[in-house]
């Protein structure tokens, strides 16, 4: 297998298995795949394959409304990737991300065109500082990243939960107050050709986001020097690369990402900040993303519209009896797989040569 | 702070601290032996969901369904941690990806089952967890008695017995000594003859087992049915533990402990002058900020295993 074909191929396997993984489950738990298929065609194109029901698009606005936040989250995790980090700390970034984007949208009071890019800016820089504290611990200090994420991850949760309650006069024990229009992504042309889904203009940044990660990381030689202090360290300090740097500033885009997520959610599939029981799981998405998607601008397209599919099938599937939560059992297994990749290009390789000696006995 | 109130607080802390400690303890079991294992999340829903499930299934049969309930979520925690060894020994996976998956995994399977059981998001109350003793003799000891004898869960005590055990097993066995041997050099380990796919299978199935256990000790003491939020995050503060307790059992015993008081400070601050003004989320976020602070202070000396986290080659120098 050629590296790039490989790129492409180990992760469709992974979907693949992770697929028929989830079907016997659910045919081992007496239920049906077949309904569960037809949920998830219904859950991103609308149609019904097996009743006779017209073509609905509210499911497309809903199936992109799922999709959106976890591109998002999945660059997060891809660009701190491409640097040799694994920053497990969108889910945080995300939340402070709203947070910010809830506190610009309720304190600020302008026309639509200054207040809404406020708001997109304030959610992108709060992720960026959640961002930088990992990436600055881990290239003065040499922490861990995973660890320091996975704690600014709760602090994130927590100091959420506290400001929505006691500063932004709740309306109830976990909202806030509605939002003014000026501050918000939707669009009622959007909603209405798609049958009243909360669609809105939230995937201009979403895309944005997708070329500007390309773009950075492919185009540009500060992206040449991520990828080089990715690969290997040292050899890039040798080459006078300012590794620490790199270290502090990818997270910090990487934390630019989920942050901007943050806000697509707060003002665009809500109008309100929320205060939250736990994470609701946007970051750990973004890594199956960027898992499946290579690391890729393309590939992360793909994958994040692969598990906005899956969400977006969930009530779907509840609906015909088959519990939603199959949905997080196929995508972690579908991370396993490709977590587990070199070991099975190592099994397929071992049955090829396996194959090729009893064909060559077949012969003799 | 009045001492009354300390008093008051030992049995909620020490309720809380149990769990703690002993899915740390697994950590510590994992990660000496060369394998991260941030599932420990995951295990412990694993775990409280079986043995939630056992206990509610039993309770009308026999009054130990507790803690046959407590058995099975060890079981569980075992037989769910394979996929971590199997992924991150046999399969080469990052370690940090698969412990991922087995977090992400818990939360869907867990709750999946529940809706097949019992036809809803949680599983059905139980009317009766674990117990709360009064251990007799030892009750009648000045202060000490007061904090740990009168009124606590059994499972604080058992906690205590694991972490002298691990101590133990780790620390003063020759069993010991190729366990952690694999942690910071593999390559080393199996030049003198140890099987370090044997022994990350061990590390990591102990942790499976801890944590699984903690996971129903969690459940079984806390709460009165499983529910996807049963542990929330539990899991995460026992890795913290591991790391604010400097990969030691008894490191871990006193991070525990701390962790617990603090859980238990949120509950009773508003009683307590100085500390009334402070919000429950100062309290919530305080084990997270402090192992953050931990982590730097500790940054720079080699405390934890070397080779935590690294996938075995044996071809490796």
């Amino acid at each position: 297998m050629t590296k790039r074909r490989e790129k492409i191929l180990l992760p469709l396997l992974a979907v693949l298995l992770g697929f028929i993984l989830g079907s016997l489950i659910v045919i081992a738990t007496g239920r049906s795949p077949v309904a569960m298929f037809a949920a998830m065609v219904k859950g991103f194109s609308g149609l019904d394959i097996i009743n006779d029901v017209p073509w609905n698009t509210r499911y497309i606005g809903e199936f992109v409304i799922n999709a959106m936040p976890i591109i998002l989250t999945g660059l997060a995790f891809a660009f701190a990737s491409r640097t040799g980090l694994f920053s497990i700390g969108a889910e945080g970034q995300l939340m402070v991300g709203s947070l910010a984007a809830t506190a610009v949208a309720l304190l600020v009071q302008a026309p639509r065109f200054i207040h809404l890019p406020l708001v997109l800016m304030a959610s992108i820089l709060a992720g960026a500082l959640w961002g930088a504290v990992p990436g600055f611990l881990k290239a003065r200090f040499n922490v861990h990243e995973v660890t320091v994420s996975i704690m600014m991850n709760y602090i994130a949760l927590h100091l959420n939960n506290f400001v929505i309650l006691n500063i932004f006069g709740s309306q109830d024990k976990v909202k806030t107050a509605f939002f003014p229009e000026t501050a918000l992504l939707k669009s009622p042309f959007l909603q209405s050709i798609t049958r009243g889904s909360r669609l809105n203009w939230g995937f201009i940044p979403v895309i944005l986001a997708l070329v500007v990660f390309s773009f950075i990381i492919n185009k540009t030689t500060f992206g040449y020097s991520l990828r080089a202090v990715g690969y290997n360290k040292d050899a890039s300090r040798y080459a006078g690369m300012k590794v620490n740097r790199n270290i502090v500033l990818s997270m910090m885009i990487a934390g630019a990402f989920a942050g901007l997520a943050g806000s697509v959610i707060t003002v665009g599939t809500f109008n309100f900040g929320r205060a939250m029981s736990a994470a609701e799981g946007y970051g750990f998405d973004g890594i199956a993303v960027a898992l499946v998607g290579g690391n890729e601008a393309s590939g992360i397209l793909f994958a994040g519209m692969l598990f906005g599919m899956l969400k977006s099938a969930q009530p779907l599937m509840q609906s015909q009896g088959i519990p939603r939560e199959i949905a997080g059992i196929i995508q972690a297994s579908i991370v396993l797989f490709v977590a587990m990749r070199y070991g099975i290009k190592m099994l397929l390789e071992r049955f090829k040569k396996q194959q090729a000696v009893t064909a060559d006995g077949d012969r003799a | 702070m009045s001492i009354k109130i300390l008093f008051e607080m030992f049995p909620i802390a020490l309720m809380f601290a149990s769990p703690i400690i002993i899915a740390a303890l697994g950590g510590l079991f994992s990660e000496r032996s060369g394998v991260v294992n941030i599932a420990l999340e995951g295990i412990m829903m694993v775990g409280a969901f079986s043995a939630a499930t056992v206990t509610v299934l039993l309770e009308e049969s026999t009054v130990l369904a507790p803690w046959l309930g407590l058995a099975a979520g060890l079981v569980a925690g075992i037989v769910f941690s394979l996929l971590h060894a199997v992924a991150s020994v046999n399969m080469r996976a990052d370690q940090t990806i698969s412990g991922t998956a087995l977090n992400i995994l818990a939360g869907g399977l867990t709750v999946y089952l529940c809706q097949i059981i019992f036809r809803q998001q949680r599983t059905r109350a139980f009317s009766n967890g674990i117990q709360k003793v009064t251990v007799p003799l030892l009750e009648k000891i000045p202060v000490l008695g007061r904090m740990f004898f009168i009124e606590n869960y059994p499972t604080f005590f058992l906690a205590i017995f694991l972490v002298f055990f691990t101590w133990i097993l780790v620390y003063k066995t020759p069993f010991g000594l190729r366990l952690r041997s694999c942690g910071e050099h593999p390559q080393a380990a199996a030049s003198m003859g140890i099987n370090v796919a044997w022994m990350r299978y061990f590390g990591v199935m102990a942790s499976g087992a801890l944590a699984g256990l903690a996971g129903g000790i969690m459940v079984l003491t806390a709460d009165i049915q499983y529910t996807l939020v049963t542990i929330h995050g539990t899991g995460f503060i026992a890795l913290a533990s591991l790391v604010f307790g400097k990969w030691n059992p008894f490191g871990v015993l006193g991070a525990g402990l701390f962790f617990g008081f603090s859980t238990a400070l949120s509950f009773y601050a508003k009683d307590i002058t100085f500390l009334a003004s402070l919000p429950g989320e100062f309290f919530y976020a305080l084990p997270y900020v402090l192992t953050i602070v931990a982590l730097v202070v500790f940054a720079g000396k080699s405390v934890g295993p070397k080779a935590a986290g690294q996938i075995y080659d044996s071809g490796r120098r």
